[in-house]
């Protein structure tokens, strides 16, 4: 029975990424009937981010940007260790992690699947705020900002936004709310 | 259980040891990297742990008590040796005939299905294949026989990048796939974090440390502060340092995660290569669980006192 299994996802899982899968966590929606997750992960060996934190802030990443929604399969253990090539306890780490942010459940059986959303403002309203995101970026740029500059002049004021508000801009905080949200 | 157990284990080859007083317990559901220096006594260890050799002093057992050799042991261990040998005028189709008549447990149809997925011809002869396919070769033969414990030696070396990733994507898939457990010896300490989650350090015929990964990650750190004041925290278990005349970095262990960094200094998390780099680096300085062993001859660990 194991190999029989192994047989389908060895061939595709060791030598190249699946089809339809980027690789790069931007795999369009329509890549999720082929591979059985709307995302695949990849690792970067130079960011010094440990492997499965690397794991979960890709989860994290997606759910913000939607690409992984409630009722979204999670790579299955066994096709994220015969892509990258990296210890099954890793990724149930990562995995662990995120069913105790409250952003996933495993089903018995099937896999680990997307309970809660971190993306808590819709796609369209999340364009029109990066249009005049995008349009304040311009006016910077011709005041002769750098992009160093940008990101500089953007983080001081965020952390001045969120201190004067009195709230906090951890994601964590983000995550809880949502949950409720959903259940 | 363990897999691996020693006590007091040792081994002479003439007048040299070449591992002594190694005493290990390495448990079940881990892939443990052993790493160390060239004769640090790696291969001693695993020719040990596999029965291909006996032990001059002290006892090591396998897989929960069999002692090594023995037809339980022998049965439950699969072992690769360095330079993944093969009878390399032999076709794999007689390699594979010839491993499954040497060995009380073969499944055929495992071996037959993976050889298939890899693309590997059974009437080409082994000698013929590439070094990646060879290395998949003595892998498949050694799955096949269904362990409960993988022993590869050296099994990284002489392959090429991505014959590298699609060994031990094969290794990991299949301890996801039947929970072995799997102990190798390696160079490439790039690669052993990927997939390692336990750690045996050895040197000069000793082990140095031996622990889970995690464990020894969220007990080490680095600190970083004024060079002139280094001496001042006796409490401080230093594993290596690197001072200028200003600065300086202390690579510390600290028995509590939460233990609070001292005035001045800065605390930074370490990497496993970081780690295994400063233990390299002080061969006196160990990390072994329980009461703290021997700390023989030269010891600049302890900066106090």
């Amino acid at each position: 029975m194991t190999i029989g299994k192994g047989a389908s996802d060895r061939g595709g899982g060791e030598a190249a990424p699946s089809p339809g899968g980027g690789g790069d966590g931007n795999t369009p929606r329509d890549g999720r009937r082929g591979s059985g997750s709307p995302i695949e992960f990849r690792l970067d060996g130079a960011s010094g981010v440990p492997t499965y934190l690397q794991l979960v802030q890709q989860v994290e990443h997606a759910l913000r940007l939607g690409y992984l929604k409630p009722g979204d399969q999670l790579p299955k253990v066994r096709d994220v260790v015969s892509s990258l090539a990296i210890n099954p306890n890793t990724v149930l780490k990562a995995y662990r992690e995120l069913e105790t942010k409250g952003l996933a459940a495993g089903r018995p059986g099937q896999g680990t699947f997307i309970e809660a959303t971190l993306s808590q403002v819709a796609l369209p309203e999340l364009a029109t705020l990066r249009r005049s995101l995008l349009g304040w970026l311009s006016s910077a740029d011709g005041a002769g900002l750098d992009e160093d500059g940008i990101v500089a002049l953007f983080s001081s004021a965020l952390r001045d936004f969120f201190d004067r508000r009195g709230g906090h801009r951890d994601s964590r905080g983000g995550a809880g709310a949502g949950t409720e949200g959903v259940a | 259980m363990n897999v691996i157990e020693t006590s007091d284990l040792g081994k002479r080859y003439h007048q040299t040891w070449a591992l002594r007083e190694c005493a290990l317990a390495v448990p079940a559901g881990h892939v443990a990297a052993l790493v160390g220096p060239n004769g640090a006594g790696k291969t001693t260890l695993l020719n040990l742990t596999v029965g291909l050799a006996t032990p001059t002093a002290g006892v090591v057992t396998v897989l929960g008590g069999s002692p090594a050799g023995s037809p339980a042991a022998l049965d439950g261990i699969a072992f690769v040796a360095q330079d993944t040998p093969l009878y390399k005028n032999l076709p794999v189709a007689d390699m594979m005939h010839l491993t499954r008549n040497l060995n009380r447990h073969f499944d055929r149809a495992y071996a037959l299905a993976r050889l298939g997925e890899l693309g590997i011809p059974l009437r080409r002869k082994a000698g013929k294949l590439s070094g990646g396919q060879q290395a998949q070769l003595a892998l498949t033969l050694a799955l096949a026989r269904r362990p409960q414990l993988l022993v590869l030696d050296e099994p990284l070396a002489n392959l090429d990048p991505l014959a590298r990733h699609d060994f031990m994507a094969t290794v990991m898939a299949t301890v996801a796939d039947e929970g072995v457990s799997v102990v190798l010896s390696s160079h490439v300490l790039a690669e052993l974090e990927r997939v390692a989650d336990y750690l045996i350090l050895m040197s000069g015929g000793r082990v140095q440390v031996a622990d889970e990964v995690d464990h020894l990650l969220s007990t080490h750190r680095v600190l970083t502060g004024p060079a002139t004041d280094a001496r001042t925290h006796e409490e401080l278990t230093v594993v290596h340092e690197r001072r200028a005349e200003a600065q300086a970095h202390l690579l510390v262990r600290t028995a509590d995660p939460a233990d609070p960094v001292p005035p001045g200094w800065e605390a930074h998390p370490v990497g496993l290569e970081e780690l295994v780099l400063a233990y390299l680096r002080e061969p006196g300085a160990a990390a072994l669980p329980g009461p703290a062993r021997s700390t023989r001859n030269s010891q600049p660990s302890e900066v106090a006192k």
